[in-house]
């Protein structure tokens, strides 16, 4: 366990004193400014009964946050540590693959959730401007970041696969970013084959991503869905972990 | 300390696909000896350390560190070996001592003891000056010594280094040869490199690899011995050519002389012995009987740069890169 703390607490640092960390956070930050002024013209042009943060998940600029943030948060992880020959020390030190998979994933998630911080701050100025409390209280605020956590544990989680499997920090993010929009586009199929019905149909809102947020951001916590997430990120961390033990398979 | 080596290798062999990196190897290495690994690139060094300090599994057969198994027994090994890889790969965006607290607590050290530890590898390796420097900007000697104090910031009772000194200036490989010499002892070293003249200062005994097999393991000293079966005097004498081959003749042991001009009257003469016979005193004495001046006899010894390159020549049309 110590080992872990001690992992983390670099792979945090590595985050926190490199350029890539504060372009990332700026880049999230970018990206809300977006969403924000999204939803202040949609305000503009009339009352809606939806609260506050749904109504940032429904403006289009959204899910390029998690498309674009996740692939970089996460690229980094092995893919570099390997490159620069690092990942030969930490190995060779006494340390097991589990600890190393863990420390970086949750240093990533913990990166992650610190850079959705300023969003609280958009939807504050939100709610002081419609005096309207109910436009956002703290259920829906609530539900909305353990549905960005849980979302944040599938997209991390798949990108420290992808990392774990390459040298290349690009192609570490450029399969995470496949992955990524891929997840998307399945939502987007989703509504079109609900109408259809049939086992396609079952499946597809079972991984709809999009939907599972906008009820997240209603305060809808389902636990089906938080077990679909936490399940799919302990096979992609289990998976992760056998990557890197198959360095000794013989 | 107990009288079991400190490796133990038997009949180690690692194959990639396609390729066989080392067939075979089997060897011992004592406490604190230090040994040096000397082989041409691709003869399979880097391979056997990474075996050895359980980054890579073998193929087939053992290899033990200080009685544990590198494969089944990882976590032991582990816990004795400080490893420096090839290329010494570093976290540039750390500070050295960040860097080196970071893999003392790493390699399982406490807080108090890891602050002593990091700064007694500050002292042994001159980097208290550079402490709060960023490892990146730092220069390739230092990013060398860096390396080297976290292979022994947890006292490893094993140091494995390989290619410890490369780029580093004739004063920096100086400093730190005196630093391997000195762990010596304490330590068990196991170093890899291809200067030749390092492993004759530090190493107790020297391994020579190619293609994958140990061609000699022995002292620097014995290789030496051992290769050099006939020995080569040179001479530098005042005669013509024409009488030094005639003086030569009358000496019976003689097998072979190679004789140039020098400057002056001189003529200088390799001469070669048969079944290594000194005929050093042969040829003062056929210049003193003669009147002839002598003003040079040497003897010349086998270096370890020519035992090398007798050990890794390829036998017969093999490529060698």
């Amino acid at each position: 366990m110590r080992t872990y703390f001690v992992l983390l607490r670099r792979e945090l640092g590595s985050y926190f004193v490199s350029f890539i960390g504060y372009l990332v956070i700026a880049l999230a930050i970018g990206e809300m400014g977006l969403c924000f002024f999204s939803l202040v013209q949609s305000l503009r042009n009339g009352t809606t009964p939806m609260p506050l943060v749904e109504l940032f998940f429904a403006t289009q600029f959204f899910w390029l946050i998690f498309l674009t943030t996740a692939p970089v948060i996460t690229m980094r992880l092995f893919a570099l540590e390997k490159d620069s020959g690092t990942f030969e020390t930490l190995m060779t030190a006494p340390v097991t693959e589990l600890q190393v998979v863990m420390a970086k994933f949750s240093a990533a998630l913990l990166f992650y959730m610190v850079m959705w911080v300023p969003f609280v701050g958009c939807a504050l100025l939100v709610r002081h401007f419609v005096n309207d409390p109910s436009a956002l209280d703290l259920t829906t605020m609530a539900g909305t970041f353990i549905g960005l956590f849980l979302l944040g544990c599938l997209f991390i989680s798949f990108g420290c696969l992808a990392s774990s499997m390459t040298r290349n920090q690009i192609v570490a993010a450029m399969i995470s970013f496949a992955f990524g929009v891929s997840l998307f586009v399945v939502s987007l199929l989703a509504d079109q084959f609900s109408a259809a019905g049939g086992l396609v149909s079952v499946v597809f809102q079972r991984i709809a991503v999009t939907d599972h947020l906008q009820e997240f951001a209603r305060g809808i916590v389902d636990t089906r869905q938080a077990v679909f997430y936490l399940s799919t990120t302990a096979l992609l961390l289990f998976l992760t972990h056998r990557v890197l033990e198959s360095r000794r398979w013989k | 300390m107990g009288n079991d080596p400190m490796i133990e290798v038997a009949d180690l062999t690692k194959k990639y696909p396609g390729r066989t990196a080392i067939a075979g190897l089997t060897f011992q290495v004592g406490r604190g000896e230090i040994v040096g690994f000397l082989g041409p690139n691709g003869a399979g060094k880097s391979t056997t350390m990474r075996i050895l300090s359980c980054y890579l599994p073998a193929t087939s057969g053992t290899a033990r560190v200080a009685g544990y198994d590198v494969f089944t027994q990882s976590m032991e090994v582990r816990r004795r070996i400080g490893y420096m890889p090839e290329n010494n790969p570093l976290h540039p965006e750390m500070r050295v001592r960040e860097y080196l607290k970071f893999r003392a607590r790493l390699k399982g050290l406490g807080v108090a003891k890891s602050r002593d530890r990091v700064d007694t590898v500050l002292e042994q390796c001159s980097l208290t000056g550079v402490s709060k420097r960023i490892v990146g900007q730092l220069s390739k000697g230092f990013r060398q010594r860096v390396g080297l104090a976290d292979a022994l910031v947890h006292e490893p009772d094993l140091v494995i280094l390989d290619e410890p000194t490369i780029g580093l200036d004739p004063d920096q490989l100086r400093s730190v040869r005196q630093l391997i010499k000195n762990l010596g002892g304490k330590h068990t070293v196991l170093i890899s490199t291809h200067i030749l003249p390092e492993v004759e200062m530090t190493c107790s005994r020297v391994l020579i690899m190619r293609q994958g097999r140990i061609l000699a393991a022995d002292t620097p000293e014995n290789l030496g011995r051992a290769m050099s079966g006939a020995h080569q005097v040179v001479a530098e004498i005042a005669a013509t050519e024409a009488e030094l081959r005639e003086a030569f003749g009358d000496i019976p042991e003689l097998s072979d002389c190679d004789l140039s001009p020098a400057e002056g009257d001189y003529m200088r003469c390799s001469v070669t012995a048969t079944d290594g016979a000194d005929v050093r005193v042969q040829i003062y004495d056929m210049a003193r009987a003669r009147n002839w001046r002598l003003r040079e006899l040497t003897r010349s010894r086998l270096t370890l740069e020519d035992i090398y390159v007798r050990v890794t020549r390829p036998e017969s049309g093999e490529d060698r890169n």
